[in-house]
Order: C-alpha cells, then sequence, then structure tokens
C-alpha cells in the first residue's frame, strides 16, 4: 500500500523543493512527433515544476494533447527526450507513467460505473487481506486521502450515480492512490458546470500547494488567468509562448492562441425583435428514465432576436431542444411555430417547416463521419430538389451546394470529398452550422453550438448568430456556458428544475444573480 | 488502382488460405500441387466446369448481397437461409402450380414471387426490430427454424410430389431458368442484382439513408430519416435478394423443392459478405472463388483422392484471415489494411 496514505508526516519537506530550479520535476526537451506527413509536436521545450499549476494552452489541434501523451508514455517521440528530476525517461506505456509518479486524468473518465468510488480508485492496485481484496481497507484509504486533498466523497457510493463533477473526483483520488506528484487533467473543466468548475480549481490549488506539479490543458482564458502559476501557450505543434497570469491578460492569451487580434467580447447592435415565430406553452415532456424533464415551460422567440437559456446542465435544457425539434415525444402542452402546432411531429416534418438545429452532440447526431464533407453538408435536405430527383441523388448539385457552403463558413481543409470524421471539432461545427444556417429557416435552436470548438471559431460562429437574427431568424440558444449566454443573447430565460424561472432582457442583466438563479431557481 | 486497397486484405487472407490448405494437404499425404491442380481441373479447365463454378456462385452472390446489404444499414441478417428456401418453395409452388404459360411470363413469374416471399420473410424480423427492438440476429436465427419446418411440412403436405419422398413436384418447363450451352443464365441475374444493390446504395435516396442508418442511426434520426422505415425496407430487400437465390436455385438447378438440398446455402452468404468487405461488387468475385473451389472440390477426391472437406477447411481459414486483420497486417506491416476494416462492427449494432 502506498505509504503516504499511512499518518501523515510533514508536508513541509515537500514545500522545500517548491522553486528548486535545478532539476525540474519534469522537463521536455526538443520534442518533435510526426503522424504521417502531420506535424503534431515540433522542437517543443516544456517544464514542469512542483508545487506549481501549469496551464498548457491552445487551440484544438495545438498539439497539447500528443504532448502530454508523449509525457504520460502512450506516444513515443520521434526526436528529443523527457527527463524526470533531471533524469531521461523512456516511458513505453501509462503503465511505466504511474510507474513513474505521473498521473493522467483524461478528458473522457476511465472509471467503472458499476463500482463504487473505492473500488474505483484502488482498481488495478487493491489492499488485499490474505489474498482478497480488503474493501474496508480500500474505502478507508479513499477516506484519507479526501480528507488530506479536502475532497469530499463517499468511497461506497457507485461511480454511476455521481454527477460528472465527482465522477472527476474519484479519477482525480485514483491518481492520489498511486502517489503520484505529477499530475495532468486534458480539459478538465470542458464537462463542468461553473460551480464544479470553480471548485475544482480550488482543489488544484490545493493540490500544488502540497507540492503537487499541476499540468492542466484548456482553451478557457478565464481559467487560466484565474489559477496557474505559470503558462504555456501551443499553435500549430509549437510552443509559442511561456508566461504567468501577471504579466499577461485574456486578450493577449488570445492573440498568442490563435495567432492573430481576437474579439473576445461580441461587436452587436441592438436587436429589432419582430414577430412571435417560436411559443412554448405548458408544455410537460419526460426524460428518458421518463420521469418529468420539463413541467409546463412557456417560453417565446421572436424574429429578430436571440434568446438564450442559461442554466445548470441536466434540468430540462436537453429534452426541450429535442421536444422542439421532434426528436421527443411531448407529455403534454403546445409549441407552435408561426401558429401552426408542432409538438408531436416528426422531426423531418418539423424541419420542413422551419427549424433549424445544431444539436448540442455535434459528433452523435450532427454529422455521419464516414460520410463525406459533401453529404453531411445537405444531410436535412438530400432528398429535395436539386440534390435528388425521382429518389435518385445528383452528386453534382450536392457538390456544388457543399463547395458554396465550404467556402461562405470558411472549413478548414476546404475538400468537399474528405470523411467529416477527419476534420477538427470546430471545422465539424462549422459544417453543422452551415448547413442549418443555409436552410431558410424560421427558427435556429442552437445547443451548445461553441462546445469544444476554439476560440478562432467560436468569434465565427457567434457571428454568424448574430448575423442571421439581424436577417430575421429567431435564434434559441441553449448554452452551458454562462459567458456565452450573456453575450450572444438578447433575453435571457434561466431553466431550473424543469421551468423557466426568470426570462428578461439581456441588457444590463447581473451575471451574479442570474448565477444564483441557475443554482437555486431563486434570487438571492 | 483505387480498389486495390480494399482488396488488400481478402486477397491476402486467400493467398494465406490456400499456403496453409497446402501444408494441411502434405501432412495429409496428399500432394498439394496435385490437389490444387485437380481443383482448378474441376472447376476451370472447361466450359462444362466453368459453367459449374457459375451455378454454384449465382445462389453465393444472392446470399452474399443479403448479407452485405443489411450490413450497410448496420443489420446483421443471419437469416439468410430461412429466406432463401421460403423463395425456393414459393418459387416452386409457382413453377408446378400454373400450366400453359409461355416462359417468358412463367419463369420470371415465379423468380418474382419467390423473391416477394423471402422479402416478406426478411421484413418479420425488420418489423420486430422496428416495433420492439428485437434484435435481428435472435429473429433472423430462430426465424430460419420456422421456416425450415414450414418449407418441409409445406413439401411434405399441401405441395408434395406424388410419390414416398416429401418434395414438391417439377416445375414446369416454361417455369426452368435454363442452361445456355453450359452457362447458367441464373448467373446473370445474379450479376445484375449485385449491380443493381451498387447502384441503389450509391445512387438512390433510399441508398443513402440506408448507409445514413449503418453510419450512424442517432444522426440519421436527427436528419428526419425514419429509421425504423429504413430497418424494415433493408430487412425486406435484404430478403428479396435470399429469396431470389432459393428460386434461381429451384428454377435453374434443382427443378423443385426438396427439403435438406439447399442446406447451407443462406450460411455461405455470410462468408461470401466477410470476403467481399460488405460491397455488392465484390461479392461476385468473392462468390466466383467458393464457387469454384465447391465445383473442383469433387474433382480433387476423384484425381488427388483428397477428402472434400480441405475446401471446408481453406474456406473456414480464408475467413478467419478476413476477420482477424491484424495477422494479415503482420505480414504486410501496412496500417492502412488494419482501417479499411469492415469487421469490426460486425454484430455490434
Amino acid at each position: 500500500m502506498p505509504d503516504h496514505l499511512l499518518p501523515l508526516g510533514s508536508p513541509t519537506a515537500v514545500s522545500d523543493q517548491v522553486g528548486v530550479a535545478a532539476s525540474p520535476a519534469l522537463e521536455v526537451q526538443g520534442v518533435t512527433k510526426h503522424f504521417g506527413d502531420v506535424v503534431a509536436n515540433e522542437d517543443v521545450n516544456f517544464r514542469i515544476e512542483r508545487g506549481r499549476v501549469h496551464a498548457l494552452l491552445g487551440e484544438n489541434g495545438a498539439g497539447k494533447s500528443t504532448l502530454v501523451n508523449i509525457i504520460f508514455g502512450l506516444y513515443q517521440a520521434d526526436t528529443g527526450e523527457v527527463r524526470r528530476n533531471g533524469e531521461v525517461m523512456n516511458l513505453t506505456g501509462p503503465r511505466d507513467a504511474i510507474a513513474n509518479q505521473i498521473g493522467m486524468v483524461h478528458q473522457h473518465f476511465q472509471l467503472v460505473p458499476v463500482l463504487s468510488v473505492a473500488e474505483n480508485v484502488v482498481l488495478g492496485d487493491e489492499p488485499t487481506r490474505h489474498g482478497v481484496v480488503d474493501l474496508d481497507e480500500a474505502a478507508a484509504v479513499v477516506r484519507r486521502l479526501s480528507e488530506r486533498f479536502g475532497l469530499e466523497i463517499d468511497p461506497q457510493a457507485l461511480v454511476e450515480d455521481l454527477p460528472i463533477g465527482i465522477q472527476q473526483r474519484v479519477e482525480i483520488l485514483r491518481a492520489l492512490y498511486r502517489e503520484v506528484d505529477i499530475l495532468i487533467l486534458d480539459e478538465p473543466t470542458a464537462v463542468l458546470t461553473p460551480q464544479e468548475t470553480s471548485h475544482l480549481l480550488e482543489v488544484l490549488r490545493g493540490l500544488a500547494d502540497t507540492g503537487v506539479a499541476v499540468v492542466f490543458i484548456t482553451h478557457k482564458l478565464r481559467e487560466v488567468i484565474a489559477v496557474a502559476d505559470e503558462i504555456t501557450v501551443m499553435r500549430r505543434g509549437r510552443v509559442v509562448g511561456h508566461t504567468t497570469p501577471a504579466d499577461t491578460d485574456e486578450s493577449d492569451l488570445a492573440s498568442m492562441m490563435v495567432g492573430r487580434a481576437v474579439e473576445l467580447r461580441l461587436k452587436r447592435t441592438p436587436a429589432s425583435p419582430g414577430d412571435q415565430v417560436l411559443t412554448v406553452v405548458d408544455l410537460v415532456v419526460n426524460d428518458d428514465r421518463r420521469t418529468r424533464a420539463l413541467n409546463g415551460i412557456n417560453l417565446d422567440v421572436r424574429a429578430g432576436e436571440v434568446v438564450g437559456v442559461a442554466g445548470v446542465e441536466g434540468n430540462g435544457q436537453r429534452e426541450l431542444v429535442e421536444a422542439i425539434t421532434g426528436l421527443r415525444g411531448v407529455v403534454s402542452g403546445s409549441i407552435i411555430l408561426d401558429g401552426e402546432e408542432i409538438a408531436g411531429r416528426s422531426p423531418r416534418q418539423i424541419s420542413t417547416m422551419g427549424v433549424a438545429h445544431i444539436p448540442e452532440d455535434r459528433e452523435k447526431f450532427g454529422l455521419i463521419g464516414a460520410h463525406t464533407v459533401a453529404d453531411n453538408m445537405v444531410l436535412n435536405r438530400y432528398h429535395h430538389h436539386p440534390y435528388s430527383s425521382h429518389g435518385i441523388r445528383r452528386p453534382g448539385a450536392v457538390d456544388d451546394e457543399a463547395a458554396r457552403l465550404v467556402e461562405e463558413f470558411d472549413v478548414r481543409p476546404p475538400n468537399i470529398a474528405a470523411m467529416v470524421a477527419t476534420l477538427s471539432g470546430g471545422n465539424k461545427q462549422k459544417v453543422v452550422a452551415a448547413r442549418e444556417f443555409s436552410h431558410e429557416s424560421k427558427v435556429m435552436v442552437a445547443a451548445q453550438p461553441t462546445r469544444g470548438i476554439d476560440i478562432g471559431n467560436i468569434e465565427f460562429i457567434h457571428r454568424r448568430l448574430i448575423e442571421y437574427r439581424d436577417a430575421g431568424m429567431a435564434i434559441l440558444l441553449v448554452s452551458a456556458e454562462l459567458d456565452e449566454v450573456l453575450g450572444v443573447s438578447d433575453r435571457v430565460a434561466v431553466i431550473y428544475g424543469g421551468l423557466i424561472v426568470s426570462c428578461e432582457p439581456a441588457e444590463g442583466i447581473d451575471r451574479d444573480r442570474v448565477g444564483h438563479l441557475m443554482l437555486s431557481g431563486a434570487d438571492g | 488502382m483505387r480498389w486495390l486497397k480494399p482488396a488488400a486484405v481478402p486477397l491476402i487472407a486467400v493467398g494465406l488460405a490456400l499456403g496453409i490448405g497446402a501444408i494441411v494437404l502434405a501432412v495429409s499425404g496428399a500432394n498439394p500441387i496435385e490437389a490444387y491442380g485437380a481443383l482448378i481441373d474441376g472447376s476451370l479447365s472447361s466450359q462444362k466446369t466453368i459453367g459449374r463454378t457459375l451455378e454454384k456462385a449465382t445462389p453465393l452472390i444472392m446470399g452474399g448481397l443479403a448479407v452485405a446489404f443489411a450490413f450497410r444499414a448496420g443489420l446483421f441478417n443471419i437469416g439468410g437461409q430461412g429466406q432463401l428456401v421460403v423463395g425456393g418453395i414459393f418459387a416452386a409452388a409457382v413453377g408446378f402450380g400454373f400450366e400453359g404459360l409461355p416462359w417468358i411470363i412463367h419463369a420470371p413469374l415465379a423468380l418474382l414471387v419467390g423473391a416477394v416471399a423471402g422479402a416478406a420473410w426478411g421484413s418479420i424480423a425488420g418489423l420486430l426490430k422496428a416495433t420492439s427492438g428485437a434484435h435481428e440476429v435472435i429473429t433472423t436465427i430462430m426465424l430460419n427454424f420456422v421456416a425450415l419446418n414450414l418449407t418441409d411440412w409445406l413439401a411434405s403436405n399441401s405441395w408434395k410430389d406424388e410419390g414416398i419422398l416429401s418434395r414438391t413436384p417439377a416445375v414446369e418447363e416454361s417455369a426452368v431458368i435454363p442452361l445456355w450451352g453450359s452457362f447458367p443464365t441464373g448467373f446473370l441475374v445474379a450479376v445484375a442484382a449485385s449491380f443493381g444493390c451498387w447502384y441503389l446504395l450509391e445512387r438512390t435516396t433510399l441508398g443513402f439513408e440506408i448507409r445514413s442508418v449503418g453510419l450512424n442511426g442517432d444522426a440519421a434520426r436527427y436528419a428526419g430519416i425514419s429509421v425504423q422505415r429504413i430497418i424494415v425496407a433493408t430487412m425486406a430487400i435484404s430478403g428479396l435478394l435470399a429469396g431470389a437465390g432459393g428460386a434461381i436455385e429451384t428454377q435453374g438447378v434443382i427443378g423443385r423443392y426438396e427439403p435438406g438440398f439447399n442446406a447451407g446455402l443462406g450460411f455461405n452468404g455470410i462468408t461470401i459478405a466477410l470476403l467481399a468487405r460488405n460491397h455488392p461488387l465484390g461479392v461476385i468475385p468473392a462468390a466466383l472463388l467458393i464457387g469454384a473451389m465447391e465445383a473442383g472440390g469433387s474433382m480433387m477426391q476423384f484425381n488427388a483422392d483428397v477428402a472434400p472437406e480441405i475446401t471446408d477447411i481453406i474456406e473456414a481459414l480464408m475467413l478467419l484471415f478476413v476477420a482477424t486483420p491484424i495477422v494479415v497486417r503482420w505480414f504486410f506491416s501496412h496500417q492502412e489494411i488494419a482501417e479499411v476494416s469492415v469487421t469490426s462492427g460486425w454484430g455490434s449494432s
């Protein structure tokens, strides 16, 4: 059993090492990694110090994941070396990394849902008594760890019953159980609510204070400024900057990431809303487990305005979007589009009547990865003229439309014959957006339209939303990013427990009050 | 050479299987060169033997198409055997039930009825899946048993021939799909069906919907495609192909329906589809290969004194290597080969 779990020694021994520049906890020197013709990392240098929180910042495809995967032993560098406490380290897999006290929390958790927290933490290195796994001891271990690091958790709870933020805590505990002193987290906040995020940042700070070197990958600037001691920025496989929060600000970092000046604040004119286009009246909808997800929601969107729905995930947003777009049945209530009832109609009927939809999970719903860009561009209208006639497809017409959209939406690479699965996340989202915006719709339901894509593309999608708003489209924006809702919307509706608890103009709205409403459903 | 890359795994697999087959032959005391010579002799040496190969390949193409087509919608149709015997017996019923029709009407009519019967049988599994989510692997296996017993019963009761044998009467001359010299005309039907399937999948909106459902059912539903409708339609078309295969076998080879005569033909479709990597045109060479081995197997027994089961072993080895491209990759150390693997998804949906 790891010895740091025995009665605690003095942590001062660890903190003495903080700031010893002679041999950093880990140093990457001149690492280059190719995948075929693609250079994922080029001459990368990177230092990790004990007791520091090091943010690794960059757009998608900048080479961050490749770099940490090399550190974690999942990839081998073509050239260059990785030194651990001054000595060259040759890892051939995660097992070696763990033996070298390097832990990693992946973006997609590697937990066994049906096992308890304690079982997951000790899995692979179980405490035993007489050759049998000692579950009491495992639970005790987890309790000691969680007290020591301030990660409150019930060791007996089943992982599948826990919210995402707590599951992540299990992942962190699992690394700590293996006595890591370098902890790498890949986009740890991508799946978290704002409250979970701020708690995680506190935990990372606390871990660093006990002497652990924390590396976290992100593209969210606010978090970097809030918690990092050091910041390394990557772009196109290279390290393009190293700085500290004291020496920089969000817009500097954004420019460094993207390689050009970036507008962090969306420029927009006030909306000039027209008629009510979409009206949701007393809508009741069940979730997948057949329990109520929406308890009689009322909401309306007018032509030429963006209504943003803010809320902690799991308060009925998904069910609202799915009900409006026909993907989910309605228990009662109605959804009126331009005077016509659409509740209960099929997705195709609703789409034809003028509701476009950017789905929250573009990989699962928005795209067919093995189809070409061209085929995905017409996924909502492949059966219409001119893309087909009498049931026979017309590839020429499909290609023409796809080529036009690829240019208009700046999809890269501009190759309509490429499989969509080969595109980056941001470009995939541009394909979805291009298709949905170009479908002559009255209403756009945009669910998490910028999730997991990089700054340049977020800016692009936001500008498009405003452009189409100005052209008279009614836009319903659902997002877990409060900044996005506040920055893009004309009116902000807060959803809590399957009800809209407030709906008011975005102009001059109080961010903290909205945060309270999201958390408790009430002011104050 | 665009076709070469997807064909690499099957080609190497066939080569490896023949190589190991040669070792097995040598170990069992036969001369591999002599044995393979006899195999070729019995399948490709003359018009007559080529005709036999084409005749053997015909139902294999149809069965292979049935499996490959369903797979493009993500469905694993194990029910080819059942759909084939249903198609076979209904074609026989039309074949012996009508007298005095001209060939140009009678033969196509029997083929059509057989195909439609297969389609109806196949769509049962489709309906069950679409309405209740029952997995098609289970339902098609069960429906195989039902179909085999049902056709046995029909052949020994309502549609029984005179005499003691459980079989239908012979079809009328006007319902026979004839040999043209030694060339079986049914083979043309099978080749046409292959091209038809390719066209349907690649060029029509229905085919686009089928492929979309197979690749990502959630996204297909989001895009407005009725996944249920596609499942039923796909199973019906798949059954249609297998049923037509049974009809061609009845009208062109056996001349009547006899229980047990088509044993295994439907299941061979799975082999063919695997070898063809579910490509409708790839089914033709795959079926020709297996057809040649079956046609030549008896010659091999006769001339080289090798048990015909050796061809089964070689077929099994081919399947093994196609299904485990890692072995082939190790031979070739070519990364792309692993990536074009279609087999990884079998049975997973």
